[in-house]
Formats: structure tokens, sequence, C-alpha cells
């Protein structure tokens, strides 16, 4: 599914947005996502990060600019979980398989194999209330694991979560990156977080959002735990807080 | 409940309603003996001469239990009618807002008119039996169904939303997959607050149209024109009971729907 040579997954070309009150959310943005890049936009808050995440799905259309999708096929994993509370693990899973129309064979078996890739085997029978943090975050990955993706979205999904679960979901989700292969565009204001995860991270500036630095983050995947400590992780890292401070004035 | 009731013990529980319903008891009995201390008092009978009456006297018992079924089942069809309705305008009006803003003036109106006013012409337009008293159920009962689907079609958190939309789901899926589930633990509050409502309709409506079997309301009525007292507040205190009864059914059938996933009520 997924090769270098092909096209972008993804491609915002001069993307402006502005909303109906006025608020001018982002600024002649231009990015791409191509297949097996993972990209983060590292911003302050309210510069308008999940706006390009509700653009790219097709949630919002914008004011001007142009918007490419490869395949229309994207996961979304929100900043809330948004799990149906009615649901149970198994049938929050199936949703969007049931909304795409798969059948009921195909709807198990592909519920049974992401879960089991999430490691939420036993928890099939529970609802959402009974789940923690970081299970319900587990739970919204396999959601959109099931329709195997071309493009994932993360609206900073581990934000809500305490640090330990957060790095433990950040390998995670690098595991899962490798295994599937798609592109990820991830939205966050961890420095960090963007960094020990991406192939490159995007700055964006205050409102009206726009692209002020692009920086690629040569480390080998797999990410080992001990790259956070690392004295080239420590000065890219320090490269992005700068180009962010300079993008916030 | 099993929060409090760990905090603070009986006072937590039933503890402090038996207290105030022994004040209670116990202020009837000076009452009593206060207005009129003879052995057949009709204004005020001692606590124990209703329990002896109502309770003692299995034909007395029989008797009460069942015009309390004729009313259960007045109220009960009035209800079951109004839920359909109730929810058929509510998922209507959360549809389209001008849809909303055309009827929701007569949900208001249903509920302000005073139901004793409507009565008279519902009994000549129906007939004074059973069919009118169901009609005056579902009038009384129709409002807090209607607002509370309502609300609760309407609670829908934004998030969950755009899972639908990002896979362009049609309006009745949405409806079916997302809106009504959602709203479930409101209907239920409304269905809670009808059922009471409910008993209510169907004892004004009694007193009304007393063709047919005889209700609750029809009994009341005539226990108070032969005096009979004790048996007037037995014929009070089943009617309550009828009430409180069809609210925890509701109260019960709501936690086994939704208890798995929703913690309130």
């Amino acid at each position: 599914m997924t090769s270098l040579t092909s096209a972008p997954a993804l491609t915002f070309d001069k993307v402006s947005m502005v909303f109906p009150d006025g608020t001018k959310a982002l600024d002649e943005v231009s990015l791409t996502v191509r297949p097996g890049e993972f990209v983060s936009i590292v911003g302050p808050s309210g510069c308008g990060k999940s706006t390009v995440l509700r653009i790219a799905s097709g949630l919002l259309s914008p004011s001007e600019g142009q918007v490419e999708l490869d395949d229309q096929n994207i996961g979304y994993v929100f900043q809330d979980a948004t799990l149906l509370p009615w649901r149970s693990v198994q049938k929050n899973i199936e949703l969007f398989m049931e909304l795409e129309g798969v059948d009921k064979q195909a709807r198990r078996e592909n519920a049974a194999a992401a879960i089991e890739l999430v490691g939420l085997s036993g928890f099939e029978k529970h609802h959402p209330i009974r789940l923690s943090g970081g299970m319900k975050m587990r739970v919204s990955l396999a959601r959109s694991l099931t329709l195997h993706p071309g493009l994932f979205l993360f609206d900073e999904p581990f934000g809500a979560l305490d640090e330990i679960t957060r790095e433990r979901l950040n390998d995670e989700l690098i595991a899962l990156f490798l295994r599937e292969r798609f592109g990820g565009l991830f939205i966050t204001h961890s420095i960090s977080e963007a960094t020990f995860l991406s192939t490159r991270v995007l700055v964006m500036s205050d409102r009206p959002g726009r692209i002020v630095g692009d920086f690629e983050i040569p480390f080998e995947y797999p990410r080992s735990e001990e790259l956070r400590y690392d004295p080239l992780f420590a000065e890219l890292s320090g490269t992005i807080s700068q180009a962010l401070r300079d993008g916030h004035s | 409940m099993s929060k409090t009731s760990l905090r603070y013990g009986w006072l937590g529980t039933g503890g402090p309603p038996a207290l105030v319903f022994l004040t209670f008891v116990g202020a009837w009995y000076g009452y009593s003996a206060l207005v009129g201390p003879t052995e057949r008092n009709i204004s005020s009978p001692y606590p124990h001469a209703v329990v002896q009456t109502v309770f003692g006297d299995l034909s007395n018992l029989t008797e009460l239990l069942k015009a309390t079924w004729v009313t259960t089942k007045v109220a009960g069809v009035g209800l079951v009618i109004a839920m359909a309705v109730g929810i058929l305008f509510a998922v209507l009006m959360s549809q389209a807002k001008w849809i909303e803003r055309s009827f929701y003036p007569y949900a208001v109106l249903l509920q302000t008119v005073p139901i004793l006013a409507l009565v008279p012409l519902i009994g000549l337009r129906w007939g004074f039996g059973f069919k009118s008293r169901v009609i005056v159920c579902v009038i009384i009962s129709l409002f807090p169904i209607i607002t509370n689907t309502l609300f609760g079609l309407k609670s829908t958190e934004r998030g969950h939303g755009d899972l639908f939309l990002l896979h362009n789901a049609p309006r009745l899926t949405r409806l079916r997959k997302l809106h009504f589930p959602a709203a479930l633990p409101a209907m239920f509050t409304g269905f809670r607050i009808s059922a009471g409502l409910s008993v209510i309709g169907a004892i004004v409506g009694d007193f009304f149209f007393g063709r047919g079997q005889k209700g609750l309301g029809i009994k009341i009525r005539d226990y108070t024109n032969f005096l009979e007292t004790e048996m007037l507040i037995g014929g009070i205190i089943l009617s309550a009971l009828l009430g409180i009864a069809m609210f925890q059914v509701f109260g019960f059938i709501g936690r086994v729907i939704t208890g798995a996933w929703h913690d309130g009520a």
C-alpha cells in the first residue's frame, strides 16, 4: 500500500482559514506528508493546529488554497478518545467498519486483530466508563487501525495522559507506525514528543497559524527510551524550541 | 447512594426518612386525639384504625387492589401512548430547527393548560369511560417525555458527531447509532417523571369519567360520599404507592438499559 515513490498522502497548498466570526486561524499553510513519513506540528495553544487536521479530514473546508488527499481512507484520533459510552470496547472498535459497510464476519476478525495489536485482549466486553485514559486512547487507536488508513491524523491524542502512560503510548505508536507504514500527521505542543516520534517536525506560529520551521529528525527507528537523553536529541529539541519562540513574537 | 451509606451508616440510608415517618404518625395521633376522641372518627381517624380497616379486612383490601389495578391499566396505556407520541415528536423536532420551532409552543401549551379545564371537553368528545381517562393521562404525561427526549437527542457530543461525519453516515444511521442511544438516559428521566404524572392523570380522569370499571379515583369519590374516611385514606395511600411503583419501574428499566455505561440516577 505504501511506497516511497508514490504520491504524497496529503498536500496542503497555501491553505488559509477564516472562520465566519472573522477569526483568521490559518495563513497560507503549505505542507506535504508522504507515505511512511511521520510529521508532527508543534505550536502554541490556539494557533490553529487542530484546524489543520479538521481541514485535512474534510470536516472543514478551507477558505482558500488546495488540499489533496491521495486516499480518502484516513484515520483520525482526537484529543478525547471519543468512544461511544454505550458501546463495549469491541463494539466501539467495530464502529468505523460498520459505517463503511464491512460485513459482520470481517468486522469481528479485524476488531480482534486490532485489539490484539493495542494490547487490549480481555477487555472486549468492557464499557469505556471502566477504562483508564490510556486504555481509552488505545481503543481509539484500534478503531482507526481497523480500516488500515494510508494517512493517520492525530490531534494531541496523549495530551491528557500522565507522563508515564504518554511515553509508553509513544513507543506503542512507533511500533504501529513501523508495522502499518501509514503517513502520520501528529499535532502536539510537546516538543520532546514531536521529536521522539517524527521523521519531520513543523513549527507553527501564533494565530493566524503559519509554518515557520521545518526540521528533519534523523534518528533511526525503532527509537529507544535512551534517545530522549541523547545530546543530539536535546540539541534538536532546543533548536525547535527556539523556532517556536521566534514564531511566537 | 452506596457512597453516602458507607460514610453515614444508618443515617445515610433509611434512618432519617423513618424518623420523619414516625414523627408524622405521632403528630397524626395527636391531631386525631385532639379533634375527635370518639370511637369512630369521621374527619380524622386514628392511624391504627386506617390500617385495621384497609389492611386487616381482606374484602376491603381486595376492593382497593382491584381499583388500583384498573388505574394501573389506564395510567399504563396512557403512558405507553405518551411515550410513543412523545418520542416521535422529539425525533421530528430534533431533525430541523423549523420543526422544533413549529411544535414547541404547543408542547408548552399542553403543559400549561390546566388539565381540569380540558376534562369536560374530552368527556363530550370521547365519552365518559376508559378512552377519555387514557387521553387525560396522555396529555398530562406528554410534555416531560418530549422535552427530555429532545434534550437528550440534542446533547450529543460534537466529537462523537465528527466520527459519523468522517464516514459520511446518513442521517438515519446517525439517529439510530448516535443520537438515540445518547438520548436514552435523558429519555428515562422523562419516563420516570411522566410515570408519576400518568397516575395523577388516571385519578383525575376517574373523578370525571365514572363509566366502566372503577378506578382509584372513582373509589376515592365514593368513599368521600359515604364518609368512609379510613378507606378514603387507604385509596390515597394506594394511589401514592402506585405512583412510586411506576416511577421505580422506569428507574429500574433505565438502570438495566443504561446502567452499564451511564453513571447517574
